[in-house]
Formats: structure tokens, C-alpha cells, sequence
């Protein structure tokens, strides 16, 4: 049996998570990645995408984050979240906003710097969009 | 001396007056009570924001720190987010908030510096438009938002940093109410840049093990600090709104206290006229006996 540790989900209305878990798999902006306990110290910036716990009890459960960072010590784990919502609870039309959005930032986008990182917003959504259609 | 009818009518009208300050108190302890479990559900992930921004800039070397926190080393253009309510009848809420900022506005600008105003919510617009009129350069309304999200502090965030970025300004504070109790809210100046604040919190430590970062710790503070900025802002349009709606339940309490004191008073002096009515009408008819 994993050791379990203590996961905090929290988005800035309200937090949505804090319990023992014993995985726990986050978006990072450089790749999805697992996080155990006694996980080294460590500082991320995460992408939009899905997050999946799974509870001592083997009980998986997901939530979809839209940005945000997460911090791990050696206490637990905590993920800020710029806006996060349960996976079943994601309605479809938000998302499409969102990608709208991405869209349009990217053609109003003059450096070339910008356009590359509405650029990766958007590949970003739409994968996960992708995700969530196949779950 | 009004007739004993105008009373009545006076009675009647502080009676129906008393009835609508009643319900609007009632709403707002309804809605009070709502926007304090908004501000309270909001703390934990501020909490962690300062304490994970402290942990990261104490690893940050003054060098690699972004615009946003050093500032830009100069102090000559300031710009004010004044945040008030969208509605009124809330006591002192938004001339308290207001003079705050004018007070502050008047100090700058006898300092030489240059002032902007971005206004948030009508009312505090309306106030400092009288006098300060030249200095907003914004207004954001949040008339048809019925409960503050991240996203509106969000929007506000963004505009304040696309302006800086311009650099159209060098320092920013914010101004709103803070909720101490539904008696006492106290109005308050923070600035959020250069981001003062962030070295106040307690650094977490890592133990002995050395930090990861992904990607370099520089990238993710320049991703951190515009999102504490949102972060800053929506913590204070909270507190805002459990501001104003303490502030207006204390005046419609007051309101409907005094309105019943003046029911009081009226239907006193109502008894006297009516009764000196009839010793009069008795005396009258008395004498009347008498003469016969």
C-alpha cells in the first residue's frame, strides 16, 4: 500500500480539495507528471488540463484546472489553480469560450513572442478538449 | 399646527417608510452573510499565494526579479484603483472609501507627482468625478455582476498590468473597505506595485532538500506576481462586498430605528390634538348649558 500525503486543490473561489491521497498526476507546462509522497521540493507552473487523485481507497477521481502552479514540500501538495472544476461538472460551452478567446488573442497577437504563447494556450485547450470529449 | 388628518397621513408614511428600511436591512443580512462565506471560501488559496510568493522571492535574487515586484525605480506617477459600491444607501461605505482616496490624491499632488484614477463601482465614480473628474482614466462596472467572480478581478487585473507595461504609471495602490464587523468597516490603501507586501510572509522551508523549479524559478515568478495582482484585487472586492452590505445593514437599522421614534413622536402629539379636541368640543357644549 502507498503512503498517503496531504493534497490541497484550491482555485480562488473556494478550496476544492483537502484530503490524503496517494497519486496524484498534474499538467505540468513541460509535461503531465506524477506526484508521490516524499516527492522532492518542487515548484511548477501547470497548463491547462486534467488532474487526477487517487484516494487511499484505490478511488480515482479527476478535475479539470485551467492554469495556475503547484507547490510540493515536503508536507504535502498544494495546486493553485486559476479556475478549476470537477471533470463532471465541465460544460462544454465554457471551454468553447475559452478556446474562442485563445483564438482571438492569438490573431490579435503583434509580437512575436505573444503569438507564440496564444499560440500554445490554444494548443493547449484544444488537446484538452480532446481529453475530456474521450474520458 | 398640522390638522389631526395630516398627522394621521404623516403617521401612515413613516409607517410605510419604516417597512422598506426593515426589508432592505433583512436583504442585506441575507446577502451580508452570503458575501462573507465568499470572502472566507476565498482565503485559503490567498494564504497560499503569499506563502508560496514569499518561499519563491526569498530564492529569486534581486537581479532576476520581474518588473512587477522591484517596480520601476522611479515614483512619479501613481495610479489609484478605487473600489466602491455599485449602489447606494449604505451609510459612510463610499464617501468613507472616496475621501481616502481623495486625501491621498490631494498629498501626492502636492508632492509634484502625477495621479490616475481607475474607479470600480458607480458610486465611488460618481464622488471623486466632482472634483478629481480629470484624473480617471477608467471606470469599470460591475452593475450587472451579482456575485463577484475571479474572472471581473481578473479583467481589472490585466488592464492594470497592460498599463504598466505601457508604462503609464510607476506605483499602484489599491483602495477598499476592509470587513472588520458589520459595525465597523475600515477603509483601507494597499500598494500593489511594486508588491511590498510579498517579503511580510514567513517563508516556508523546504527543509534541507533544495527546491525544483519547472521552469526556472525567474519564469514561474514572472507567471506568479501578475496572477497575486488579480489575486489582490479580488480579495479586495470581496471584502468590499461584505463592506457594503454590513454598511447598509447598520444604516437600515438605523434607519428603522429612527423611523420608529418619529411613529412615536407623531402619534403623541396625534393623542394630544385629538384630545384637545374634544375638551374643546366639551367645553363648547358646556358652556352652551351654562348660557341657556
Amino acid at each position: 500500500m502507498a503512503e498517503a500525503f496531504q493534497f490541497e486543490l484550491v482555485s480562488p473561489e473556494r478550496l476544492l480539495l483537502s484530503e490524503q491521497v496517494i497519486e496524484v498526476v498534474v499538467p505540468g507546462t513541460e509535461g503531465y507528471m506524477t506526484v508521490l509522497a516524499h516527492h522532492a521540493p518542487l515548484m511548477a507552473t501547470i497548463k491547462p488540463g486534467v488532474v487526477t487523485v487517487k484516494t487511499p481507497d484505490g478511488k480515482p477521481d479527476s478535475y479539470v484546472v485551467f492554469g495556475g502552479f503547484v507547490d510540493v514540500t515536503p508536507e504535502g501538495c498544494i495546486l493553485l489553480a486559476e479556475s478549476a472544476v470537477h471533470v463532471t461538472d465541465i460544460k462544454a460551452d465554457e471551454l468553447q469560450n475559452r478556446i474562442k478567446d485563445a483564438k482571438e488573442d492569438f490573431e490579435d497577437a503583434t509580437t512575436r513572442e505573444e503569438k507564440s504563447r496564444a499560440e500554445d494556450l490554444l494548443g493547449q485547450l484544444t488537446t484538452l478538449q480532446d481529453a475530456i470529449k474521450a474520458a | 399646527m398640522p390638522s389631526l388628518k395630516d398627522l394621521r397621513n404623516r403617521i401612515a408614511s413613516v409607517k410605510a417608510t419604516q417597512k422598506i428600511t426593515k426589508a432592505m436591512q433583512m436583504v442585506a443580512a441575507a446577502k451580508l452573510r452570503r458575501a462573507q462565506e465568499a470572502a472566507e471560501a476565498a482565503r485559503p488559496y490567498s494564504q497560499r499565494m503569499a506563502a508560496v510568493l514569499a518561499n519563491i522571492a526569498s530564492n529569486v535574487d534581486g537581479d532576476d526579479a520581474p518588473v512587477l515586484m522591484s517596480g520601476t525605480g522611479k515614483d512619479d506617477v501613481h495610479l489609484l484603483i478605487v473600489c466602491t459600491s455599485e449602489r447606494g444607501l449604505c451609510g459612510g461605505f463610499n464617501s468613507q472609501i472616496a475621501r481616502l482616496a481623495r486625501e491621498h490624491t490631494r498629498r501626492l499632488l502636492a508632492d509634484g507627482k502625477t495621479v490616475k484614477i481607475i474607479t470600480v463601482g458607480k458610486k465611488g465614480a460618481d464622488i471623486l468625478r466632482r472634483d478629481l473628474g480629470k484624473l480617471i482614466i477608467d471606470h469599470v462596472n460591475l452593475r450587472e455582476v451579482k456575485q463577484v467572480g475571479f474572472s471581473n478581478a481578473d479583467e481589472i487585473g490585466h488592464k492594470i498590468i497592460g498599463l504598466y507595461n505601457e508604462g503609464a504609471f510607476d506605483v499602484a495602490t489599491l483602495f477598499y473597505s476592509e470587513f472588520k464587523s458589520v459595525i465597523s468597516q475600515i477603509p483601507t490603501a494597499q500598494q500593489l506595485i511594486p508588491a511590498s507586501a510579498i517579503g511580510d510572509a514567513e517563508p516556508e522551508t523546504a527543509g534541507d532538500a533544495v527546491y525544483e523549479y519547472e521552469p526556472d524559478p525567474a519564469a514561474i515568478l514572472g507567471d506568479l506576481i501578475p496572477r497575486n495582482i488579480s489575486v489582490q484585487v479580488f480579495r479586495a472586492l470581496l471584502e468590499n462586498a461584505a463592506s457594503e452590505q454590513g454598511a447598509r445593514m447598520s444604516a437600515m437599522d438605523n434607519a428603522t430605528r429612527n423611523a420608529g421614534d418619529m411613529i412615536n413622536k407623531l402619534t403623541m402629539s396625534y393623542n394630544r390634538q385629538r384630545q384637545a379636541q374634544i375638551t374643546k368640543e366639551l367645553i363648547e357644549i358646556i358652556s352652551g348649558a351654562e348660557a341657556l
